[in-house]
Protein backbone atom coordinates (compact mmCIF):
# COMPACT_ATOMS: atom_id res chain seq x y z
CA UNK A 1 0.00 0.00 0.00
CA UNK A 2 2.55 2.07 0.75
CA UNK A 3 4.06 2.07 -3.26
CA UNK A 4 0.51 4.31 -3.80
CA UNK A 5 2.51 7.19 -1.99
CA UNK A 6 5.96 6.71 -4.10
CA UNK A 7 4.64 9.32 -6.85
CA UNK A 8 3.75 11.99 -4.91
CA UNK A 9 7.21 11.52 -3.26
CA UNK A 10 8.93 11.97 -6.59
CA UNK A 11 6.04 14.57 -7.24
CA UNK A 12 7.11 16.35 -4.39
CA UNK A 13 11.04 16.34 -5.73
CA UNK A 14 10.26 17.56 -9.31
CA UNK A 15 8.50 20.07 -7.60
CA UNK A 16 11.15 21.13 -5.54
CA UNK A 17 13.69 20.71 -7.63
CA UNK A 18 11.65 23.55 -10.00
CA UNK A 19 10.78 26.21 -7.20
CA UNK A 20 14.52 25.63 -6.07
CA UNK A 21 15.99 25.58 -9.69
CA UNK A 22 13.77 29.38 -10.58
CA UNK A 23 15.49 30.92 -7.39
CA UNK A 24 19.11 30.14 -8.17
CA UNK A 25 18.76 29.97 -11.73
CA UNK A 26 17.49 33.69 -11.77
CA UNK A 27 20.29 34.73 -9.06
CA UNK A 28 22.81 33.57 -11.02
CA UNK A 29 21.22 34.96 -13.98
CA UNK A 30 20.35 38.88 -12.97
CA UNK A 31 22.44 41.47 -12.21
CA UNK A 32 22.66 42.87 -8.39
CA UNK A 33 23.14 46.89 -7.72
CA UNK A 34 22.14 47.70 -4.68
CA UNK A 35 22.03 50.82 -3.98
CA UNK A 36 20.86 52.15 -0.24
CA UNK A 37 16.91 53.72 -1.80
CA UNK A 38 16.39 50.17 -3.07
CA UNK A 39 17.52 48.47 0.08
CA UNK A 40 14.41 50.35 1.88
CA UNK A 41 11.41 48.49 2.31
CA UNK A 42 8.86 49.87 0.06
CA UNK A 43 6.21 52.57 1.92
CA UNK A 44 4.69 54.17 -0.97
CA UNK A 45 7.94 56.29 -1.48
CA UNK A 46 8.30 57.39 2.44
CA UNK A 47 10.85 56.35 4.82
CA UNK A 48 9.41 53.92 6.75
CA UNK A 49 8.29 54.60 10.19
CA UNK A 50 8.62 52.92 13.25
CA UNK A 51 8.52 49.38 13.66
CA UNK A 52 7.25 46.41 11.65
CA UNK A 53 6.98 44.03 14.67
CA UNK A 54 4.53 46.08 16.18
CA UNK A 55 1.43 44.53 17.50
CA UNK A 56 -1.69 43.49 15.91
CA UNK A 57 -5.03 43.14 16.74
CA UNK A 58 -6.29 40.15 19.00
CA UNK A 59 -8.69 38.93 16.33
CA UNK A 60 -6.72 37.27 14.59
CA UNK A 61 -5.63 35.36 17.37
CA UNK A 62 -9.73 34.81 17.69
CA UNK A 63 -10.20 34.15 14.10
CA UNK A 64 -7.29 31.49 15.02
CA UNK A 65 -8.90 29.64 17.76
CA UNK A 66 -12.26 29.43 16.11
CA UNK A 67 -11.09 28.08 13.38
CA UNK A 68 -8.74 25.44 15.11
CA UNK A 69 -12.02 24.40 16.99
CA UNK A 70 -14.01 24.36 13.80
CA UNK A 71 -11.77 22.53 11.62
CA UNK A 72 -11.28 19.85 14.12
CA UNK A 73 -14.98 19.18 13.83
CA UNK A 74 -14.97 18.86 10.43
CA UNK A 75 -11.94 16.29 10.80
CA UNK A 76 -14.10 14.37 13.61
CA UNK A 77 -17.19 14.59 10.41
CA UNK A 78 -15.29 12.84 8.06
CA UNK A 79 -14.78 9.29 9.16
CA UNK A 80 -18.72 9.75 9.82
CA UNK A 81 -19.59 10.96 6.63
CA UNK A 82 -17.80 7.74 4.92
CA UNK A 83 -19.39 5.70 7.02
CA UNK A 84 -22.91 6.97 6.94
CA UNK A 85 -24.54 4.86 5.11
CA UNK A 86 -23.86 1.62 6.90
CA UNK A 87 -24.16 3.43 10.30
CA UNK A 88 -27.94 4.87 10.06
CA UNK A 89 -30.01 6.19 12.53
CA UNK A 90 -27.88 5.62 16.01
CA UNK A 91 -24.65 7.52 14.71
CA UNK A 92 -26.79 9.95 13.08
CA UNK A 93 -28.47 11.00 16.08
CA UNK A 94 -24.84 11.02 17.75
CA UNK A 95 -23.34 13.21 15.13
CA UNK A 96 -26.06 15.19 15.61
CA UNK A 97 -25.74 15.90 19.14
CA UNK A 98 -21.95 16.32 18.83
CA UNK A 99 -22.60 19.48 15.98
CA UNK A 100 -25.16 20.85 18.26
CA UNK A 101 -23.02 21.45 21.16
CA UNK A 102 -20.54 23.00 18.62
CA UNK A 103 -23.51 25.09 16.89
CA UNK A 104 -24.46 26.74 20.42
CA UNK A 105 -20.98 27.40 20.73
CA UNK A 106 -20.97 29.42 17.53
CA UNK A 107 -24.02 31.14 18.95
CA UNK A 108 -22.57 31.84 22.27
CA UNK A 109 -19.60 33.46 20.50
CA UNK A 110 -21.45 35.18 18.40
CA UNK A 111 -23.54 36.60 20.86
CA UNK A 112 -20.28 37.62 23.42
CA UNK A 113 -19.46 39.79 19.71
CA UNK A 114 -16.46 36.99 19.13
CA UNK A 115 -17.14 37.10 15.54
CA UNK A 116 -17.74 41.19 14.82
CA UNK A 117 -14.74 42.42 12.74
CA UNK A 118 -14.82 46.24 14.24
CA UNK B 1 -7.85 -6.39 -18.56
CA UNK B 2 -4.89 -6.33 -15.94
CA UNK B 3 -3.49 -3.38 -14.14
CA UNK B 4 0.32 -2.54 -15.08
CA UNK B 5 2.66 -3.82 -13.17
CA UNK B 6 6.78 -4.27 -12.72
CA UNK B 7 9.63 -2.06 -14.73
CA UNK B 8 6.18 -0.83 -17.48
CA UNK B 9 4.63 0.19 -14.04
CA UNK B 10 7.28 2.39 -13.19
CA UNK B 11 8.39 4.20 -16.37
CA UNK B 12 4.83 4.95 -16.78
CA UNK B 13 4.64 6.19 -13.11
CA UNK B 14 7.43 8.76 -14.27
CA UNK B 15 5.96 9.42 -17.18
CA UNK B 16 2.95 10.38 -16.09
CA UNK B 17 4.56 12.37 -13.18
CA UNK B 18 6.49 14.28 -15.44
CA UNK B 19 3.96 14.79 -18.25
CA UNK B 20 0.87 15.98 -15.46
CA UNK B 21 3.53 18.12 -14.11
CA UNK B 22 4.61 19.61 -17.22
CA UNK B 23 1.20 20.07 -18.13
CA UNK B 24 -0.21 22.21 -14.88
CA UNK B 25 3.37 24.47 -15.35
CA UNK B 26 1.18 25.16 -18.82
CA UNK B 27 -1.74 25.55 -18.21
CA UNK B 28 -0.73 27.64 -15.51
CA UNK B 29 1.22 29.73 -18.28
CA UNK B 30 -1.57 30.39 -20.21
CA UNK B 31 -3.79 30.83 -17.77
CA UNK B 32 -1.89 34.47 -16.80
CA UNK B 33 -2.27 34.87 -20.90
CA UNK B 34 -5.79 34.26 -20.79
CA UNK B 35 -6.52 36.15 -17.61
CA UNK B 36 -4.22 38.91 -19.82
CA UNK B 37 -6.80 38.43 -22.87
CA UNK B 38 -10.04 38.04 -21.11
CA UNK B 39 -9.79 40.82 -19.22
CA UNK B 40 -8.79 43.01 -22.63
CA UNK B 41 -11.46 41.05 -24.26
CA UNK B 42 -14.40 42.48 -21.11
CA UNK B 43 -12.40 45.81 -20.83
CA UNK B 44 -12.80 46.29 -24.55
CA UNK B 45 -8.76 46.52 -25.37
CA UNK B 46 -6.36 44.86 -26.89
CA UNK B 47 -4.35 42.98 -24.67
CA UNK B 48 -1.08 41.02 -25.51
CA UNK B 49 -1.21 40.47 -28.91
CA UNK B 50 2.53 40.97 -30.55
CA UNK B 51 4.75 38.43 -29.07
CA UNK B 52 3.95 35.76 -31.55
CA UNK B 53 0.76 34.46 -32.99
CA UNK B 54 -2.05 36.69 -30.92
CA UNK B 55 0.46 37.34 -28.71
CA UNK B 56 0.85 33.12 -27.65
CA UNK B 57 4.62 33.39 -26.94
CA UNK B 58 3.99 35.86 -24.20
CA UNK B 59 4.13 33.82 -20.94
CA UNK B 60 7.23 32.93 -22.29
CA UNK B 61 8.61 36.01 -22.89
CA UNK B 62 7.53 37.21 -19.24
CA UNK B 63 9.51 34.00 -17.97
CA UNK B 64 12.75 34.97 -19.94
CA UNK B 65 12.14 38.49 -18.30
CA UNK B 66 11.51 37.85 -15.06
CA UNK B 67 14.12 35.43 -14.77
CA UNK B 68 16.96 38.25 -16.26
CA UNK B 69 15.67 41.11 -14.31
CA UNK B 70 17.56 42.26 -11.49
CA UNK B 71 16.02 41.59 -7.53
CA UNK B 72 15.58 43.48 -4.75
CA UNK B 73 15.96 41.95 -1.54
CA UNK B 74 15.26 44.63 1.55
CA UNK B 75 17.82 45.48 3.79
CA UNK B 76 15.73 44.87 6.83
CA UNK B 77 14.40 41.41 5.43
CA UNK B 78 15.43 37.86 7.32
CA UNK B 79 16.83 36.68 3.74
CA UNK B 80 16.72 33.11 4.75
CA UNK B 81 13.15 32.85 5.11
CA UNK B 82 12.75 36.16 2.55
CA UNK B 83 14.12 32.83 -0.21
CA UNK B 84 12.63 29.85 1.58
CA UNK B 85 8.86 31.66 1.54
CA UNK B 86 8.04 32.21 -2.45
CA UNK B 87 9.24 28.13 -2.54
CA UNK B 88 7.43 27.34 0.07
CA UNK B 89 4.02 28.52 -1.37
CA UNK B 90 4.96 27.23 -5.02
CA UNK B 91 5.68 23.43 -3.94
CA UNK B 92 1.90 22.43 -2.18
CA UNK B 93 0.32 24.26 -4.76
CA UNK B 94 1.88 22.04 -7.58
CA UNK B 95 1.82 18.52 -5.53
CA UNK B 96 -1.92 18.93 -4.79
CA UNK B 97 -2.58 17.95 -8.20
CA UNK B 98 -1.56 14.42 -8.00
CA UNK B 99 -4.69 12.75 -6.72
CA UNK B 100 -6.68 14.06 -9.35
CA UNK B 101 -7.99 11.99 -12.16
CA UNK B 102 -7.52 13.17 -15.23
CA UNK B 103 -8.94 10.81 -17.73
CA UNK B 104 -10.09 7.27 -18.73
CA UNK B 105 -7.54 4.11 -17.82
CA UNK B 106 -5.83 4.04 -20.72
CA UNK B 107 -4.97 0.73 -22.25
CA UNK B 108 -1.05 -0.43 -23.18
CA UNK B 109 -0.01 -3.48 -24.32
CA UNK B 110 1.53 -3.99 -20.69
CA UNK B 111 -1.79 -3.49 -19.03
CA UNK B 112 -3.98 -0.50 -17.92
CA UNK B 113 -2.56 2.29 -16.87
CA UNK B 114 -4.79 4.83 -14.68
CA UNK B 115 -4.51 8.33 -15.33
CA UNK B 116 -3.82 10.01 -12.17
CA UNK B 117 0.10 10.39 -10.93
CA UNK B 118 -0.80 8.26 -7.26
CA UNK B 119 -4.60 6.87 -6.45
CA UNK B 120 -4.05 7.18 -2.61
CA UNK B 121 -6.36 5.70 -0.22
CA UNK B 122 -6.87 9.23 1.56
CA UNK B 123 -7.43 11.53 -1.68
CA UNK B 124 -9.09 14.05 -0.48
CA UNK B 125 -8.16 14.35 3.14
CA UNK B 126 -4.35 14.75 0.89
CA UNK B 127 -6.06 17.85 -0.86
CA UNK B 128 -7.09 19.47 2.55
CA UNK B 129 -3.67 19.58 4.01
CA UNK B 130 -1.44 20.13 1.02
CA UNK B 131 -3.96 23.37 0.01
CA UNK B 132 -3.53 24.41 3.47
CA UNK B 133 0.52 24.51 3.43
CA UNK B 134 0.17 27.33 1.07
CA UNK B 135 -0.96 29.50 3.88
CA UNK B 136 2.56 28.99 5.70
CA UNK B 137 4.29 30.35 2.91
CA UNK B 138 1.87 33.22 2.12
CA UNK B 139 2.62 34.71 6.22
CA UNK B 140 6.11 33.62 6.23
CA UNK B 141 7.23 35.90 3.15
CA UNK B 142 5.05 39.03 4.34
CA UNK B 143 6.67 38.78 7.81
CA UNK B 144 10.00 38.00 6.46
CA UNK B 145 9.81 41.17 3.99
CA UNK B 146 10.25 43.47 7.19
CA UNK B 147 7.23 46.11 5.12
CA UNK B 148 4.05 46.77 6.82
CA UNK B 149 1.90 46.40 3.81
CA UNK B 150 3.53 42.81 3.34
CA UNK B 151 3.17 41.97 7.21
CA UNK B 152 -0.77 43.31 6.68
CA UNK B 153 -1.37 41.29 3.76
CA UNK B 154 0.13 38.47 5.16
CA UNK B 155 -1.85 38.74 8.32
CA UNK B 156 -5.31 39.06 6.22
CA UNK B 157 -4.60 36.33 4.17
CA UNK B 158 -3.70 33.95 6.80
CA UNK B 159 -7.30 34.53 8.80
CA UNK B 160 -9.18 34.59 5.44
CA UNK B 161 -8.05 31.54 4.31
CA UNK B 162 -8.13 29.76 7.81
CA UNK B 163 -12.33 30.98 7.70
CA UNK B 164 -12.94 29.64 4.46
CA UNK B 165 -11.09 26.84 4.83
CA UNK B 166 -13.97 25.59 7.53
CA UNK B 167 -16.69 26.26 4.68
CA UNK B 168 -14.86 24.33 2.46
CA UNK B 169 -14.04 21.15 4.43
CA UNK B 170 -17.73 21.20 5.25
CA UNK B 171 -19.40 21.16 1.90
CA UNK B 172 -17.04 18.09 0.84
CA UNK B 173 -18.40 16.48 4.03
CA UNK B 174 -21.96 16.51 1.75
CA UNK B 175 -20.20 14.83 -1.18
CA UNK B 176 -18.36 12.29 1.28
CA UNK B 177 -21.64 10.90 2.03
CA UNK B 178 -22.78 10.25 -1.53
CA UNK B 179 -19.27 9.08 -2.15
CA UNK B 180 -18.61 6.84 0.71
CA UNK B 181 -15.06 6.96 0.01
CA UNK B 182 -12.58 10.03 0.23
CA UNK B 183 -10.39 9.09 -3.42
CA UNK B 184 -11.35 10.61 -6.01
CA UNK B 185 -12.13 8.51 -8.42
CA UNK B 186 -14.34 6.44 -5.92
CA UNK B 187 -15.99 10.08 -6.24
CA UNK B 188 -15.80 9.48 -10.13
CA UNK B 189 -17.15 6.35 -9.80
CA UNK B 190 -20.05 7.17 -7.96
CA UNK B 191 -21.11 10.03 -9.78
CA UNK B 192 -21.37 8.03 -13.01
CA UNK B 193 -23.40 4.92 -10.78
CA UNK B 194 -25.61 8.21 -9.73
CA UNK B 195 -26.47 8.83 -13.41
CA UNK B 196 -26.35 12.97 -12.64
CA UNK B 197 -23.23 14.89 -11.58
CA UNK B 198 -23.00 15.96 -7.94
CA UNK B 199 -23.56 19.77 -8.72
CA UNK B 200 -27.21 18.97 -8.96
CA UNK B 201 -28.04 16.86 -5.92
CA UNK B 202 -25.82 18.68 -4.03
CA UNK B 203 -26.36 22.07 -5.61
CA UNK B 204 -25.90 23.87 -1.67
CA UNK B 205 -22.81 22.24 -1.25
CA UNK B 206 -21.10 22.96 -5.02
CA UNK B 207 -22.16 27.13 -4.25
CA UNK B 208 -20.67 26.85 -0.82
CA UNK B 209 -17.33 25.34 -2.31
CA UNK B 210 -17.20 27.70 -5.22
CA UNK B 211 -17.48 30.63 -2.69
CA UNK B 212 -14.78 29.01 -0.33
CA UNK B 213 -12.34 27.78 -3.17
CA UNK B 214 -12.25 31.71 -4.60
CA UNK B 215 -11.61 32.72 -1.16
CA UNK B 216 -8.82 29.91 -0.55
CA UNK B 217 -6.95 31.03 -3.70
CA UNK B 218 -7.05 34.60 -2.71
CA UNK B 219 -8.78 35.28 -6.06
CA UNK B 220 -11.55 38.61 -6.52
CA UNK B 221 -13.76 39.24 -4.43
CA UNK B 222 -11.77 38.04 -1.85
CA UNK B 223 -8.58 39.30 -2.66
CA UNK B 224 -8.68 41.02 0.33
CA UNK B 225 -4.24 39.89 0.89
CA UNK B 226 -3.21 42.25 -2.47
CA UNK B 227 -6.00 44.78 -2.12
CA UNK B 228 -3.89 46.98 -4.50
CA UNK B 229 -5.65 49.87 -3.58
CA UNK B 230 -4.51 49.42 0.42
CA UNK B 231 -1.44 47.43 0.71
CA UNK B 232 0.19 47.94 -2.27
CA UNK B 233 0.05 44.37 -3.74
CA UNK B 234 0.51 42.62 0.18
CA UNK B 235 2.56 40.10 1.17
CA UNK B 236 4.74 40.30 -2.14
CA UNK B 237 4.92 43.70 -2.25
CA UNK B 238 9.09 43.36 -1.93
CA UNK B 239 9.22 40.50 -4.10
CA UNK B 240 10.75 41.44 -7.40
CA UNK B 241 11.93 38.76 -10.91
CA UNK B 242 11.53 34.98 -10.43
CA UNK B 243 10.41 35.69 -6.97
CA UNK B 244 7.35 37.09 -7.60
CA UNK B 245 6.82 35.12 -10.62
CA UNK B 246 6.89 32.13 -7.59
CA UNK B 247 4.39 33.70 -5.94
CA UNK B 248 2.03 34.61 -9.37
CA UNK B 249 2.72 30.93 -10.49
CA UNK B 250 1.35 29.35 -7.12
CA UNK B 251 -1.64 32.01 -7.36
CA UNK B 252 -2.41 30.50 -10.66
CA UNK B 253 -1.56 26.98 -9.78
CA UNK B 254 -3.39 27.04 -6.80
CA UNK B 255 -6.30 28.28 -9.32
CA UNK B 256 -6.30 25.16 -11.59
CA UNK B 257 -5.94 22.74 -8.76
CA UNK B 258 -9.32 23.85 -7.40
CA UNK B 259 -10.29 23.96 -10.51
CA UNK B 260 -9.77 20.74 -11.06
CA UNK B 261 -11.09 19.71 -7.87
CA UNK B 262 -14.46 21.20 -8.54
CA UNK B 263 -15.01 19.89 -11.90
CA UNK B 264 -14.07 16.52 -9.96
CA UNK B 265 -15.76 16.59 -6.98
CA UNK B 266 -19.39 18.49 -8.64
CA UNK B 267 -19.05 17.93 -12.25
CA UNK B 268 -18.46 14.20 -12.61
CA UNK B 269 -14.50 14.44 -13.49
CA UNK B 270 -13.35 13.31 -16.46
CA UNK B 271 -16.95 11.43 -16.83
CA UNK B 272 -19.02 12.58 -19.72
CA UNK B 273 -22.44 11.55 -20.22
CA UNK B 274 -23.63 8.01 -20.89
CA UNK B 275 -22.49 5.22 -19.58
CA UNK B 276 -19.48 4.63 -22.45
CA UNK B 277 -16.86 5.40 -20.36
CA UNK B 278 -17.33 4.19 -17.10
CA UNK B 279 -14.31 2.19 -15.67
CA UNK B 280 -13.44 1.51 -12.44
CA UNK B 281 -10.90 -1.00 -10.07
CA UNK B 282 -13.31 -3.48 -8.12
CA UNK B 283 -11.99 -6.61 -7.00
CA UNK B 284 -8.77 -6.52 -8.80
CA UNK B 285 -10.55 -5.70 -12.17
CA UNK B 286 -11.38 -2.93 -14.49
CA UNK B 287 -15.37 -3.10 -14.10
CA UNK B 288 -18.06 -0.74 -16.05
CA UNK B 289 -20.97 -1.50 -13.87
CA UNK B 290 -22.78 -4.10 -12.33
CA UNK B 291 -25.64 -5.95 -14.27
CA UNK B 292 -28.83 -6.60 -13.13
CA UNK B 293 -27.61 -10.13 -10.40
CA UNK B 294 -25.04 -8.01 -8.91
CA UNK B 295 -21.85 -9.88 -11.69
CA UNK B 296 -19.44 -6.88 -12.75
CA UNK B 297 -19.14 -6.16 -16.30
CA UNK B 298 -15.54 -5.68 -17.29
CA UNK B 299 -14.87 -2.45 -18.96
CA UNK B 300 -13.80 -2.13 -22.40
CA UNK B 301 -10.98 0.36 -22.06
CA UNK B 302 -9.89 2.19 -25.50
CA UNK B 303 -7.10 5.37 -26.11
CA UNK B 304 -10.39 7.11 -27.59
CA UNK B 305 -11.95 6.62 -24.92
CA UNK B 306 -9.42 8.31 -22.96
CA UNK B 307 -8.28 11.05 -25.16
CA UNK B 308 -12.04 12.30 -25.01
CA UNK B 309 -12.63 12.05 -21.30
CA UNK B 310 -9.67 14.07 -21.05
CA UNK B 311 -10.99 16.07 -23.33
CA UNK B 312 -13.77 16.49 -21.08
CA UNK B 313 -11.99 16.83 -18.13
CA UNK B 314 -9.94 20.20 -19.79
CA UNK B 315 -12.97 21.25 -21.03
CA UNK B 316 -14.53 21.34 -17.20
CA UNK B 317 -11.49 22.98 -15.75
CA UNK B 318 -11.26 25.77 -18.21
CA UNK B 319 -14.65 26.35 -17.88
CA UNK B 320 -13.81 27.25 -13.56
CA UNK B 321 -10.51 28.72 -14.67
CA UNK B 322 -12.66 30.94 -17.16
CA UNK B 323 -15.13 31.68 -14.09
CA UNK B 324 -12.58 32.55 -11.93
CA UNK B 325 -11.28 35.22 -14.76
CA UNK B 326 -14.57 36.34 -15.52
CA UNK B 327 -15.51 36.97 -11.90
CA UNK B 328 -12.55 38.98 -11.45
CA UNK B 329 -13.77 41.90 -14.19
CA UNK B 330 -17.32 41.73 -12.73
CA UNK B 331 -17.46 41.98 -8.89
CA UNK B 332 -15.60 44.47 -6.94
CA UNK B 333 -14.16 43.83 -3.59
CA UNK B 334 -15.39 43.10 -0.66
CA UNK B 335 -14.41 45.08 2.80
CA UNK B 336 -12.25 43.23 4.70
CA UNK B 337 -14.78 42.85 7.89
CA UNK B 338 -17.80 41.53 5.24
CA UNK B 339 -15.24 38.67 4.01
CA UNK B 340 -14.93 37.76 7.92
CA UNK B 341 -18.55 38.29 8.16
CA UNK B 342 -19.42 36.19 5.03
CA UNK B 343 -17.24 33.42 6.40
CA UNK B 344 -18.26 32.75 9.82
CA UNK B 345 -21.76 34.35 9.50
CA UNK B 346 -23.20 33.10 6.47
CA UNK B 347 -21.08 29.81 5.26
CA UNK B 348 -20.37 28.36 8.53
CA UNK B 349 -23.72 27.59 9.83
CA UNK B 350 -24.93 27.01 6.16
CA UNK B 351 -22.87 24.27 5.45
CA UNK B 352 -23.22 22.83 9.16
CA UNK B 353 -26.74 22.98 8.78
CA UNK B 354 -26.42 21.29 4.87
CA UNK B 355 -24.54 18.86 6.11
CA UNK B 356 -27.29 17.52 8.65
CA UNK B 357 -30.01 18.04 6.03
CA UNK B 358 -28.41 15.96 3.36
CA UNK B 359 -27.57 13.02 6.42
CA UNK B 360 -31.10 13.26 7.06
CA UNK B 361 -32.21 12.57 3.49
CA UNK B 362 -29.58 9.95 2.42
CA UNK B 363 -31.11 8.20 5.71
CA UNK B 364 -34.70 8.70 4.94
CA UNK B 365 -34.20 7.66 1.19
CA UNK B 366 -32.44 4.68 2.16
CA UNK B 367 -35.23 3.76 4.77
CA UNK B 368 -37.92 4.11 2.02
CA UNK B 369 -35.30 1.67 0.09
CA UNK B 370 -35.26 3.67 -3.00
CA UNK B 371 -31.87 2.41 -5.06
CA UNK B 372 -28.75 4.54 -5.53
CA UNK B 373 -29.47 5.90 -8.67
CA UNK B 374 -31.17 7.86 -10.97
CA UNK B 375 -34.16 8.94 -8.99
CA UNK B 376 -32.46 9.09 -5.40
CA UNK B 377 -30.55 11.74 -7.16
CA UNK B 378 -33.57 13.45 -8.29
CA UNK B 379 -35.20 13.40 -4.60
CA UNK B 380 -32.13 15.09 -3.15
CA UNK B 381 -32.22 17.53 -6.32
CA UNK B 382 -35.69 18.76 -5.01
CA UNK B 383 -34.29 18.89 -1.47
CA UNK B 384 -30.98 20.41 -2.16
CA UNK B 385 -33.08 22.37 -4.38
CA UNK B 386 -35.20 24.21 -1.84
CA UNK B 387 -32.19 24.65 0.33
CA UNK B 388 -30.33 26.38 -2.13
CA UNK B 389 -33.44 28.86 -3.34
CA UNK B 390 -33.98 29.84 0.78
CA UNK B 391 -30.28 30.36 1.29
CA UNK B 392 -30.43 32.22 -2.02
CA UNK B 393 -33.04 34.54 -0.78
CA UNK B 394 -32.13 34.44 2.82
CA UNK B 395 -28.76 36.26 1.31
CA UNK B 396 -30.43 38.55 -1.34
CA UNK B 397 -33.43 39.68 1.11
CA UNK B 398 -34.32 41.76 -1.69
CA UNK B 399 -31.00 43.69 -1.90
CA UNK B 400 -29.16 42.78 -4.42
CA UNK B 401 -31.18 40.16 -7.37
CA UNK B 402 -34.33 41.50 -6.08
CA UNK B 403 -32.91 45.28 -5.88
CA UNK B 404 -31.30 45.20 -9.14
CA UNK B 405 -34.84 44.25 -10.79
CA UNK B 406 -36.60 46.93 -9.11
CA UNK B 407 -34.29 49.57 -10.16
CA UNK B 408 -34.37 48.93 -13.77
CA UNK B 409 -38.29 48.57 -13.75
CA UNK B 410 -38.01 52.28 -12.37
CA UNK B 411 -38.48 55.42 -14.34
CA UNK B 412 -35.37 57.46 -14.09
CA UNK B 413 -36.44 61.05 -13.02
CA UNK B 414 -34.82 63.44 -15.17
CA UNK B 415 -33.65 66.63 -13.62
CA UNK B 416 -34.03 70.05 -15.87
CA UNK B 417 -32.98 73.32 -14.36
CA UNK B 418 -36.37 75.31 -14.54
CA UNK B 419 -36.29 77.21 -17.19
CA UNK B 420 -38.45 79.87 -16.61
CA UNK B 421 -36.24 81.10 -14.30
CA UNK B 422 -33.29 80.83 -16.21
CA UNK B 423 -34.79 82.91 -19.32
CA UNK B 424 -35.82 85.69 -16.68
CA UNK B 425 -32.30 86.21 -15.49
CA UNK B 426 -30.26 85.71 -18.79
CA UNK B 427 -30.31 88.79 -21.31
CA UNK B 428 -31.01 87.82 -24.73
CA UNK B 429 -27.22 88.26 -26.85
CA UNK B 430 -27.79 91.93 -28.89
CA UNK B 431 -28.42 90.66 -32.58
CA UNK B 432 -26.52 91.33 -35.11
CA UNK B 433 -22.96 91.33 -33.12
Amino acid sequence: MSGAYLPILLLFGVSVINALGMVVTSHILNPRRDTPQKLMPYESGMIPLGSTKARFSVKFYMVAISFIVFDLETIFLIPWAVQMRDLGWSAFLAMSMFVSVLAIGLVYEWKKGGLEWD
Amino acid sequence: MEPISGIPAFIAMVAKNLGIFTLVILVVAYATYAERRVSAFIQDRRGPNRVGPFGLLQPIADGIKNILKEETLPGTASRFFFVLAPIMVLVPSLVTFAVIPIAAPLPTPWGVVDMIIADVPIGILYVLAFSSLAVYGVVLGGWASNNKYAFLGGLRASAQMVSYEVALGLSLIAVLMMAGNVTLTEVVWQQQQLGMWYAFPLSLAFILFVISAFAETNRLPFDMPEAESELVTGYHTEYSAMKFSAFMISEFGHMVTASALMATLFLGGWDLPGSWDNAFWYDGQLISGFAENGAPIAAQPAVWKTLLTFAGFAAKTGFFLLLYIWIRWTLPRFRYDQVMALGWKVMLPTSLGYVMLVAMTILVLDEVGVQYGFFYGLALTAVSGAATLSFMFFLDRGRTIAGAAAHTSQKIEVKTIPTAVASEDAEPAPAGD
